[in-house]
């Protein structure tokens, strides 16, 4: 599957409450909690970014709440993936379990500059800056993620273990 | 070969003899727990898997805690979607309010967590339970649904780090500030997908509720898990609570740990951490004038009685400074009730204190305290993100009860030393 639009670039610790601030969490309907997308680390990243666009951000994405609204508002906001130098384990868990891609590349990370546009393959990991000509691999998943991934989320993959 | 605690936890829970590190195992699990934010998103999703049943009707907690007694229309819909649920899948733990509390306080008070287990929650605080000798850590709603489901889930075998408290505990300094301290030397991410193992003097000497408190805030390192080996204590806690056998697992004296370190306690003062993360602190005697609007004391962190206890004792016969708002949180009906019946909550009236059902609220900016822009709070709980507690603007700062107390009483972030 191959992923293209305009890199936003924020820094480390992104936590799950800057994401989607706790006032928002009385309902989860994807599109509701879209609206407020890192509302409170960019109060104009609704208005600026356009369906397919990604995020790059650096060390521990994610981190705090196991709130799984934070990755569903970054998917129905339409944000096509997340490459970061690392992911907080449990934001890690829900972007692969509700099928956001999420990459983990330091050096994609370090050379990407806002406004970048990036090409991502998630089959292979690879990405490519197609402002600046460069390419990049990210950290490959372990074989049980693809299949997680393959099957599209957990709770695909869950349902034809019961099956069988 | 020698394991650490968890990796033979996850060993016997994934019917093997021996796990190492980066290994994907399935386990089996004792316990599943789920709030009112959490769970309506997992009983949508545990509906699209095709059961019918729970996979054990004894073996799921739901706790409405967050927006709890509900805040508006919406919350209210959540928690009514556990409620029904609750009934149609015959939950044998189900809390109503006026039986609820913060989650991580009443699960082990009613005997739900033991030494050995495997607990997932839709919680990240789930870590609480680690104080327990269990693998205890927080999922997302899709993990939850399937492990309602299946009784089982995927973990990476962590690597462990191992932090040892030497000696013995300065006047006014609680589990708290060991682990504010740590995580304020390690990072928000310096156990990021790792598992502590917490132990020492320093931490056999704490209550059960002083263990919690460290537990709780692994998660504030970055870590899947803080587990803490069983003792005479905890068995003791548990006397009462539980009929459950349940299995002590302890790591082999040659088990391999990622970092081991060790901390002389005597070093460590109370600690308070800046905005807005869990990793600014510093010790109290290096805090500088900060006036603050509001005190909070309760949360998972600190609303057991031995906190309330610390809080009124400092709060005994003085009144809170003009202008600041002294909110307390009891964790549980219990904890609330005791508090009532030593007297506790009296003090904290006559203090100033506007005293609160059992209710996260204003620890994650819910509802009952949520602050304005440009105010500041010093609040017991674990988290001081943008946002945290209300406006973007506003700011917390975390301590400990002791020091939340004496700041209420002089209107800025002292050392219970100052008002006493
Ligand atoms: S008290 Fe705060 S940290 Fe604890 S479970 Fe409630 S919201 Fe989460």
């Amino acid at each position: 599957m191959e992923l293209q639009g305009k890199a936003w670039k924020y820094g480390d610790d992104i936590d799950t409450d800057v994401i989607i601030p706790a006032r928002y969490l009385n309902t989860s309907d994807p599109q509701e909690l879209a609206k407020h997308c890192l509302e409170d680390l960019d109060p104009q990243f609704k208005e600026k970014m356009t369906a397919g666009d990604l995020i790059v951000a650096g060390d521990n994405f994610g981190c705090g709440s196991s709130r799984e609204h934070a990755p569903l508002a970054i998917k129905a906001a339409g944000v096509s993936c997340v490459i970061a130098n690392s992911f907080a384990r449990i934001f890690y868990r829900n972007a692969l379990n509700i099928g956001l891609p999420i990459l983990e590349c330091p050096s994609a990370v370090i050379d990407i500059s806002e406004g970048d546009e990036i090409k991502v393959d998630i089959d292979s990991g690879l990405i490519f800056n197609l402002s600046t000509e460069k390419k990049y691999q990210a950290v490959p998943f372990p074989d049980f993620m693809q299949e997680l991934i393959q099957s599209g989320g957990l709770i695909n993959y869950v349902r034809k273990q019961v099956k069988e | 070969m020698a394991m650490t605690m968890v990796e033979k936890i996850l060993a016997d829970h994934a019917g093997r003899d021996e796990v190492s590190p980066g290994e994907i195992v399935t386990a089996s699990l004792d316990l599943v727990l789920g709030n009112d934010i959490t769970t309506p998103v997992a009983i949508e999703e545990f509906k699209k898997i095709g059961v019918e049943q729970v996979f054990d009707s004894a073996k799921i907690a739901l706790v409405p805690d967050h927006f709890t007694p509900n805040k508006d229309i919406n919350s209210a819909q959540q928690s009514k979607l556990l409620r029904d649920f609750a009934q149609e899948q015959q939950l044998e733990n189900y809390f109503e309010i006026g039986e609820m509390g913060i989650e991580h306080c009443l699960l082990p008070e009613q005997g739900l967590v033991h030494p050995g287990e495997i607990i997932i929650g839709a919680d990240s605080h789930t870590c609480t339970y680690g104080a327990f000798g269990a693998l205890a850590t927080g999922v997302g709603s899709t993990d939850m649904a399937a492990a309602m489901a299946t009784g089982e889930a995927w973990f990476k075998v962590p690597e462990t780090m191992k932090f040892v408290f030497n000696g013995e505990l300065a006047p006014w300094v609680s589990g708290k500030d060991l682990i504010l301290y740590l995580i304020g030397d390690i990072g928000v991410d310096g156990a990021l997908y790792r598992a502590l193992e917490l132990g020492g003097e320093a931490v056999s000497n704490l209550s059960m509720a002083g263990r919690m408190t460290m537990s709780n805030m692994a998660i504030e390192a970055g870590a899947k898990c803080g587990l803490i080996a069983p003792d005479e204590k905890t068995r003791e806690y548990l006397a009462g609570r539980s009929e459950v056998d349940y299995k002590e697992y302890l790591s082999d004296p040659a088990a391999e740990y990622y970092e081991v370190k060790e901390y002389q306690v005597e070093d460590i003062e109370p600690q308070v951490a800046y905005p807005h993360l869990p990793e600014n602190t510093r010790g109290i005697s290096e805090v500088e004038d900060i006036p603050i609007d509001q005190a909070v004391i309760g949360s998972c962190t600190n609303g057991r009685l031995e906190d309330l206890r610390v809080a009124a004792q400092i709060l005994e016969g003085q009144k809170r400074a003009p202008g600041v708002r002294l909110l307390v949180f009891p964790g549980t009906q219990n904890i609330y009730q005791q508090a009532i019946d030593e007297g506790i909550i009296a003090t904290l009236i006559e203090a100033g204190a506007a005293v609160s059902t059992p209710t996260c609220g204003p620890c994650l900016g819910g509802h009952m305290g949520v602050l304005a822009a440009g105010e500041r709070a010093i609040a017991t709980t674990n988290r001081n993100f943008v946002g945290r507690m209300g406006h973007p603007e506003s700011e917390v700062y975390l301590s400990n009860p002791a020091v939340a107390a004496a700041s209420a009483l002089a209107g800025k972030i002292v050392s219970p030393e100052e008002v006493l």
